[in-house]
């Protein structure tokens, strides 16, 4: 083990607390960190702030808005990166119950973000006695946060120089550090960024995790909204927290043999179906590759089109094989959903690391259709690349993969060549020129830095600096708020437009997912049944987020009998399962209105902050075209069968005589209004304004009737704010 | 080499006392429910007795902290520090040897200690021996295949 003095850590502060056992889910009490004057500090809970906010993100929330102020930016000081757990998080029989949620102001929305991310590190915290993490203030050198949870210290120490930066070095040379010896490597998780992190907003939080199969770290991605650019403005190298002793009961849950029962259930129909549903113990989320190419779905060409005849060459099996089997991949202890799955000993081609062999986390779903399809790229090899230097530099591969094609086809259409771009090739299909964008984004070269500020920032400024048309950049800048959209296509799905830019933190498929009930089920044909439908999967899968839980375990296995239930798409024994378990960790009952008015409560203070910080406006909520229909004539041309069947069925104008150009001005003009029309229902749907504002009635109806926030709505809605 | 408890189903009468035993020696108390051999009817005058065979180690495989290993007599053993009571073996378990108590963190599984053999009046019970076959080798050698291809490397 590396001794911490001689490895030049030099100590700076070192505070103490008493660790303290979790009672039915909850420390009641939260840790505040200034990393500017070095100091800790411990806040209490209060029981109306529990019965409010509940955990989790929602405990994040409540936390940013009290220390922050509706003028602060995310480079501001007092802007605070905050990982909150949730009551349920951190029991062992559970699948999917390790997961922090983190919540910052975005450097690319100006509001609220909030990721799920699995790794070790949130459970570890809760277990020293804490309900959430905030860390706010900036450091004067690069410091490195060490959390005890066994001793009961917080340290901070000065990292230095020699220290590595990204993330695969940084990460495993940090727990060999800050582990007591051999045996204790798994006592220690790491949340650290990278070099990308220092330049580019799209960057992440990568949370550590020791693999001991492997005998090295794995690292699980808070990958949205750029809260590794907060972390490295803080100038914190890395927030460590260590905790030995991990067992099943921590969470002194008010019925752990109910806890066993309830996993014990979920884990053997895991077993038993999961080679027959999803093969999620095989392939990840990456089992969807091949189902999103067949259902026109998967991003290609910059979202452009759904579907290539290249997509089986990154299909499922592709991936299978390319994973190492039968090993426990689960992001937390007790899953055995077992989704994050790694290759081992890919030799990198390219870059700082070039020859080497590295364990490469994923890819994911996401990741294989971001930097995959999306760029043209169908070789695995190609995509492991992508997906290792996006990890280890701290960038998000949805962003990455979305700017990436977005540049890429700015290159088709002439707007980028090789001057603009620092000599970097950006045709369609080479990962290389795409892995030199990631190179230079860490090594903070002019267009490398200039790509990872993302497309919202990029289509202006192509428009501006190089006269390329500003509404085709508009168009073609998959992004809602400043955050770029991941990876389905929502052209063919109204609702789904809606699932992704109706939405607190923009584009993320976490709300809704409602593709194949919208588009391939015609379920929700009407706007109130699609609005409907919007307000039931945002509530519901915010509140996996309030406990800590993962969203997977839900709906990527279902039990044998599903389908037999009238909304078999709601997975009712499941839900059943969350009642039982959050009852059984926390003593108290839950039902259907419960759950949904835990969610609503803090879904509605979610908006009421974007309001508080100047957004939340209904103009923050339309999305690019491109992920509304066709930008482009060929586009259409495409798909000229599908697009002149509705525009006879639906929009009832005969396409025969129409030229291409018209029936692209027809279409676009459609669906914009079924869009106003959709936003319309949601917004009622949910209690809110025209312009999206809660409506004072609506949080008083909730119990959120908090005198903060209904001065921030009233101010909005009187026209003031 | 694996040593195991051998069953014979053929012989067993069905008296429970290895059940006793068992539970006895590893919890101090007479209760079936604790017991790492389980008896169940199988019809009039028959018997299935159901126990650890040692060999399929999928528990091995499924454990995310390696608290189950294979100790050098071939006998699946549990280190109850390193257990984080996640019951995942349990569920991977196919015969339902590996068992836990509701409300206590750590399962329980045969690990061929034999005093159940002695208190069988039946001789329906006897600690035998057996090869690796590939069967019992998969799953374990699976999940360290990365080590040792990282050592060779």
């Amino acid at each position: 083990m590396i001794d911490i003095g001689k490895h030049g850590f030099t100590l700076l502060a070192e505070q103490k607390f008493q660790p303290k056992a979790i009672h039915r889910g909850y420390a009641m009490r939260t840790l505040y960190v200034d990393v500017g004057g070095k100091k800790s500090a411990e806040k209490p809970v209060s029981e109306d702030m529990k019965k409010r906010f509940v955990g989790g993100k929602g405990f994040g929330l409540k936390l940013l808005w009290d220390g922050t102020k509706p003028s602060t930016k995310w480079n501001d000081p007092e802007n605070e990166i905050v990982i909150a757990m949730g009551p349920v998080c951190g029991n062992t029989n559970y699948p999917g119950s390790g997961k922090s949620l983190v919540v910052s102001l975005s450097p690319m929305t100006g509001v609220p973000i909030d990721s799920n991310v699995g790794g070790y590190f949130g459970p570890y915290l809760k277990f020293g006695g804490w309900d959430a993490l905030e860390i706010q203030g900036k450091a004067d050198r690069e410091t490195i946060v060490f959390i005890d949870s066994n001793a009961g210290t917080v340290q901070f120490y000065e990292a230095p120089a020699s220290l590595p930066q990204d993330t695969h070095l940084l990460a495993e040379e940090l727990t060999r550090a800050f582990a007591k010896d051999e045996k204790d490597l798994q006592s220690v998780s790491v949340v650290s960024a990278g070099r990308g992190a220092d330049y580019s907003p799209m960057s992440v939080l990568n949370f550590s995790l020791y693999d001991k199969r492997r005998q090295g770290v794995r690292v699980k991605q808070a990958g949205r909204g750029g809260i590794g650019h907060v972390l490295r403005d803080k100038k914190i190298r890395a927030v460590v927290c260590r905790f030995a002793g991990v067992h099943q009961n921590l969470n002194d849950a008010a019925d752990p043999a109910a806890v066993q029962r309830i996993g014990l259930k979920l884990h053997r129909e895991i077993v038993v179906n999961d080679d027959k549903q999803c093969k999620m113990r095989k392939q990840g989320t990456a089992h969807l590759m091949e189902v999103m190419n067949d259902y026109d779905l998967l991003p290609t060409k910059n979202h452009k089109y759904g579907q290539d005849p290249k997509g089986p060459e990154i299909a499922s099996w592709v991936w299978e094989k390319l994973f190492s089997q039968n090993l426990p991949d689960g992001c937390w202890y007790g899953c055995t959903m077992a989704c994050a799955h790694a290759v081992d000993h890919f030799e990198l081609e390219t870059g700082p690391y070039k020859g080497q062999k590295v364990c490469v986390d994923g890819p994911e779903y996401e990741t294989a259709a971001g930097v995959g399809s999306n760029l043209y790229v169908y070789d695995p090899h190609g995509i492991l690349e992508l997906n290792f230097y996006c990890d280890t530099y701290g960038i998000d591969t949805i962003s990455f993969g979305t700017m990436t094609g977005f540049l890429m086809e700015c290159w088709e259409h002439g707007i980028l060549n090789k001057d603009r771009t620092d000599g970097i090739d950006l045709s369609w299909g080479n990962w290389q020129g795409a892995a030199q964008i990631l190179h230079d984004m860490a090594d903070g070269k002019r267009f490398g830095v200039l790509a990872g500020k993302g497309v919202k920032f990029l289509a202006e400024y192509f428009a501006k600096e190089y006269g390329a048309d500003p509404q085709f950049l508009k168009d073609i800048a998959l992004h809602g708020k400043g955050l770029e959209q991941s990876e389905y296509i929502s052209k063919e799905s109204l609702a789904q437009q809606g699932g992704y830019y109706l939405t607190n933190k923009g584009p993320q498929h976490d709300e809704a997912w409602l593709i194949f009930m919208d588009m391939v089920n015609n379920r929700i044909p009407t706007f109130e049944n699609k609005a409907e439908a919007l307000h039931y999967f945002p509530m519901f899968r915010t509140w996996f987020g309030l406990q800590g839980l993962c969203k997977l375990p839900w709906n990527d296995v279902e039990p044998a009998d599903n389908a037999k239930h009238a909304e078999p798409n709601k997975v009712p024994e499941h839900v059943q399962n969350y009642y039982e378990l959050y009852t059984a960790i926390t003593g108290e009952k839950l039902d259907w209105e419960g759950l949904i008015t835990q969610s609503e409560r803090v879904y509605n203070f979610q908006r009421a902050f974007n309001v508080r910080q100047g957004y939340g406006h209904r103009q923050d909520d339309y999305p690019p075209y491109r992920a509304m229909g066709p930008v482009l004539e060929d586009e259409y041309q495409a798909r000229e069968e599908r697009y002149d069947k509705q525009m006879k069925e639906k929009i009832g104008v005969d396409p025969a005589g129409k030229s291409l150009a018209e029936k692209v001005k027809i279409t676009r003009e459609y669906r914009l209004k079924q869009y106003d029309s959709l936003i319309d229902a949601v917004f009622k749907r949910r209690g809110w304004t025209p312009d999206g504002c809660p409506t004072p009635e609506h949080l008083t109806k909730l119990g959120m009737d908090l005198p903060e926030l209904l001065a921030v709505v009233n101010a909005r809605i009187a026209g003031k704010a | 080499m694996i040593k195991y408890l051998k069953l014979h189903d053929d012989k067993c009468v069905g008296c429970q006392n290895c059940m006793a035993t068992c539970s006895r020696l590893y919890f101090k108390a007479e209760d079936p429910a604790r017991s790492r051999i389980q008896v169940f009817p199988a019809g009039p005058g028959k018997h299935h007795l159901v126990a650890c065979d040692q060999e399929c180690r999928k528990c091995v495989a499924e454990c995310p902290t390696q608290a189950i290993t294979v100790n050098s007599q071939g006998v699946v053993m549990i280190n109850k520090g390193l257990c984080v009571g996640c019951l995942a073996c349990v569920a991977v378990c196919p015969i339902g040897a590996m068992r836990y108590y509701p409300g206590e963190s750590t399962p329980y599984k045969c690990v061929a200690c034999g005093a159940c053999v002695k208190t069988c009046p039946a001789d329906a019970l006897e600690i035998a021996q057996k090869e690796d076959s590939p069967a019992s080798r998969l799953p374990f050698e699976t999940a360290q295949a990365v080590r040792k291809e990282e050592a060779q490397a």
